[in-house]
């Protein structure tokens, strides 16, 4: 490979080729995230069919305002990973900065918010175990440990894509990143985008649909 | 290069000033040059050493187990040390073992090769998911050494969360991490196939090897992840002694077993597709005939992953699950038979009026079809409502699985080795010696596992270290083969460390086979090829008319 891009891996003949091993590479592994949690939305599922009350009047006790500014937060937050890839696409090396920065600060306001979330729920004892106490039935505790581990893990999801996004900043500014090459920025965006599409069905299920 | 068989056309290449250096010789032999390496082939190899470790300590606790059960009483082990015995020997062999085996090791080692690449699609990442392997391995081996886990491989709820005394969380999180070392090599798989064939490489003429390699990676992608989720809630439940699958609250044990078959029936397909791949290759060469119906083969894989994932109910027809469901689990269970039988069916054909060579990998892939037929033929006894209820949970199954895992799989890992062990070393093994092994593993085998099924089916339950005394002649049968089983597995791994010395030079194309992966020198240099080969015609181009002299070692 003589003539060959500097940002061209060797087992790679051309752009196009590398670029298109690099999507289905993040389309696949997201298929694997699917699954990941595809395990716990089934549990969710199931569980609130056969205590529907008890998940019922468990949901009423989360706390929508905090739901409701993460979820703005996080679907703000890719819009503006869409800019960045965008910048990135037409070489817009300063814009794509910013963008990038701004995605990673809403994606911090997230975590921030839910952590308050969090201390509030500990305050108000929604966790299960011996002091769980409210007068629910015994199945809300199902509901609140699928909560804690389903926005718990959702949450590690979001701090592994703010370090990813730690890095392609720090590759941005380096220069790394042109119209013909971006890959590294399109793939993140996919899973930035991902982990905000599990949001919305956790904003659905946990703090919208007990409020009819 | 091999001009006898020119299915496979290169461009004229004027002889190369020198020798291109091969991958063991580019990058040198220090330790730093093979921990660091992103090469396919030097990671495939570094599999090859993990899995050897894993093996050899599971083999070791198969051994204990079998000693114990000579006598009916308890006597060399309590009851205790024999769970964690059958947890260490179920965990290392399924998930450090059987899993990795084909696909981690020659699959590395192979598919680029095989597309006619240069590497993976992600060289780091494979490197990645080795480490990832080992280390995952290594919290296991601590699990084990440090207390032990009593639970089975299975890691049912709620004896797992609530009762069990032994390593869980260890155990279960060296599981986890193997988990995305998996997820990772199938990934690299999935993508390298379908984005780095070489010019000319069509779907239908890539080598059976790959579609049965894309199969498992199918599995490995999408089942994986669902056991790595249920794990995490095993380990939060035992840690915080509250979970989704706790009865008190109204939780149930038995989604645990649903989701654990979600991923650990189609794993069962891991531990015996990639084999499959392994004998389509092995069978064609060695009777000199193309195979029959190449495509039915290379879509029964996918049919055989896919509908894979709709059998688990199957493990849980005694587990209070609807009868209504056994039914569907029962009938889709027998579905599965029908890609699995048109391969044998395919490989047979593939025999008829061929020039059989009885070579090493050809005994293995000839075992390895009689003992699939015996494995699956009693998985579909399984599978029947009825029958299951009697054998559930004996020897039956024990038996059944066995011949599916170590009958199938490893034999055809086995034979793998031996038919690519040239391209790999550049060596020839000791061919009169190979065929010895691998008449002595077939009849240690059988001996070890045929006496499971009739004990299995007049009622000996798996998993408890004294039996009743009726029972003796059978287990005193098993015990004996697995020593013959042993010398079986220790002289291949004598003969095969002595041929890396003293084994003959190997050249390219010792088997006279078609295939990519022949068409370059043994072993091969680091890039693979020369130069990119450009692919003109169907794989297994063979005709039994000629007559070939193999070189033997």
């Amino acid at each position: 490979m003589a003539d060959a891009h500097p940002t061209l891996a060797e087992q790679f003949d051309d752009l196009p080729q590398q670029r298109n091993a690099a999507l289905l590479g993040m389309w696949t592994f997201l298929a694997t995230e699917v699954l990941f949690f595809g395990g716990l939305f089934l549990s969710y599922t199931i569980y609130r069919h056969a205590y529907y009350e008890a998940f019922e009047e468990a949901g009423r006790h989360v706390k929508i305002l905090y739901g409701s500014i993460n979820t703005a937060l996080l679907l703000t937050s890719s819009l503006t990973m869409s800019l960045a890839i965008h910048s990135a696409q037409v070489g817009q090396q300063r814009l794509l900065v910013r963008f990038l920065r701004l995605t990673i600060f809403l994606g911090i306001c997230f975590l921030v918010v839910k952590g308050m979330e969090y201390k509030s729920d500990i305050d108000e004892h929604f966790v299960p175990g011996a002091r769980f106490e409210h007068g629910l039935p015994a199945q809300a505790q199902i509901f609140w440990f699928l909560y804690w581990i389903m926005t718990g893990v959702h949450s590690l999801h979001l701090l592994v894509g703010i370090g990813l996004l730690v890095v392609i900043t720090w590759m941005a500014r380096k220069g790394r990143f042109s119209e013909h090459y971006n890959n590294p920025v399109v793939i993140s965006g996919l899973y930035w985008h991902f982990v905000d599409v599990i949001w919305v069905w956790l904003y659905a299920l946990f703090y919208l649909v007990n409020r009819n | 290069m091999n001009a006898t068989l020119p299915q496979t056309t290169t461009p004229e290449i004027p002889d190369p000033p020198q020798r291109l250096l091969t991958y063991f010789e580019e990058g040198g032999h220090t330790l730093g040059s093979w921990l660091l390496t992103t090469d396919h082939k030097r990671i495939g190899i570094l599999y090859l050493y993990s899995i050897l470790v894993f093996f050899t300590i599971a083999a070791f606790a198969a051994a204990m187990m079998r000693m114990e059960l000579l006598t009916p009483t308890g006597d060399l082990v309590t009851s205790e040390t024999y769970n964690k015995l059958f947890t260490m020997h179920g965990t290392m062999m399924v998930w450090f073992f059987l899993i990795p085996s084909i696909p981690s090791v020659l699959g590395n080692f192979l598919v680029p090769l095989m597309l006619g690449a240069r590497d993976l699609a992600f060289p780091r990442l494979n490197l990645l998911s080795w480490y990832l392997f080992n280390f995952g391995g290594l919290l296991a081996l601590y699990a084990i050494a440090f207390g032990g886990v009593d639970t089975g491989w299975t890691f049912y709820e709620p004896y797992s969360s609530a009762f069990s005394n032994g390593h869980v969380v260890t155990m279960v999180a060296g599981v986890f991490v193997a988990g995305f070392s998996s997820i990772l090599t199938g990934l690299n798989f999935i993508v390298s196939i379908h984005k780095l064939r070489a010019p000319g490489l069509t779907w239908f003429k890539l080598p059976l090897f790959l579609w049965s390699t894309y199969a498992t990676s199918i599995i490995l992608v999408l089942a994986t992840p669902v056991l790595a989720m249920t794990l995490i809630l095993v380990a939060a439940e035992r840690i915080w002694g509250i979970g989704i699958f706790d009865p008190r609250l109204g939780g149930d044990p038995v989604l645990f077993q649903h989701l654990f078959w979600f991923y650990s029936h189609p794993a069962v397909y891991i531990m015996i597709l990639p084999g499959m791949g392994v004998v389509s290759e092995v069978i064609t060469c060695f009777a000199r005939k193309p195979i029959f119906g190449y495509h039915f083969v290379a879509f029964s894989s996918i049919a055989i992953a896919l509908v894979g994932f709709f059998v688990w109910g199957h493990h849980m027809f005694v587990s209070s699950q609807s009868v209504y469901a056994g039914l569907v689990f029962s009938l889709l269970s027998y579905l599965v038979a029908v890609p699995s039988a048109i391969k044998v069916f395919n490989w047979t054909m593939t025999l008829h009026r061929g020039r059989i060579h009885f070579d090493t990998p050809m005994l293995y892939a000839l075992a390895f079809i009689g003992l699939f037929v015996i494995g699956g033929l009693t998985g579909l006894f399984l599978a029947a409502l009825g029958f299951d209820v009697q054998a559930h949970g004996t020897y039956f199954v024990v038996a059944h699985f066995h011949y599916i895992m170590v009958g199938g799989m490893v034999t055809a890992f086995l034979g793998g080795l031996h038919y690519w062990w040239p391209k790999i070393t550049g060596r020839l093994y000791p061919e009169n010696l190979g065929r010895l092994s691998a008449l002595i593993i077939f009849g240690g085998f059988n001996v070890t596992f045929f006496p499971q099924f009739v004990v299995g089916y007049l009622g000996m339950p798996r998993r408890y270290h004294a039996y009743a005394p009726e029972f003796q002649i059978f287990n005193v049968f098993s015990t004996a083969g697995t020593s013959i089983l042993g010398i079986g597995y220790l002289l291949p791994l004598i003969y095969l460390i002595w041929s890396l010395k003293h084994g003959k030079k190997a050249p390219a194309n010792p088997w006279k086979a078609t295939g990519l992966e022949w068409q370059t020198p043994s072993p091969p240099p680091k890039q693979n090829f020369a130069q990119t080969p450009i692919v003109t015609q169907r794989p297994y181009q063979y005709s039994p008319e000629i007559e070939e002299e193999f070189i033997h070692g």
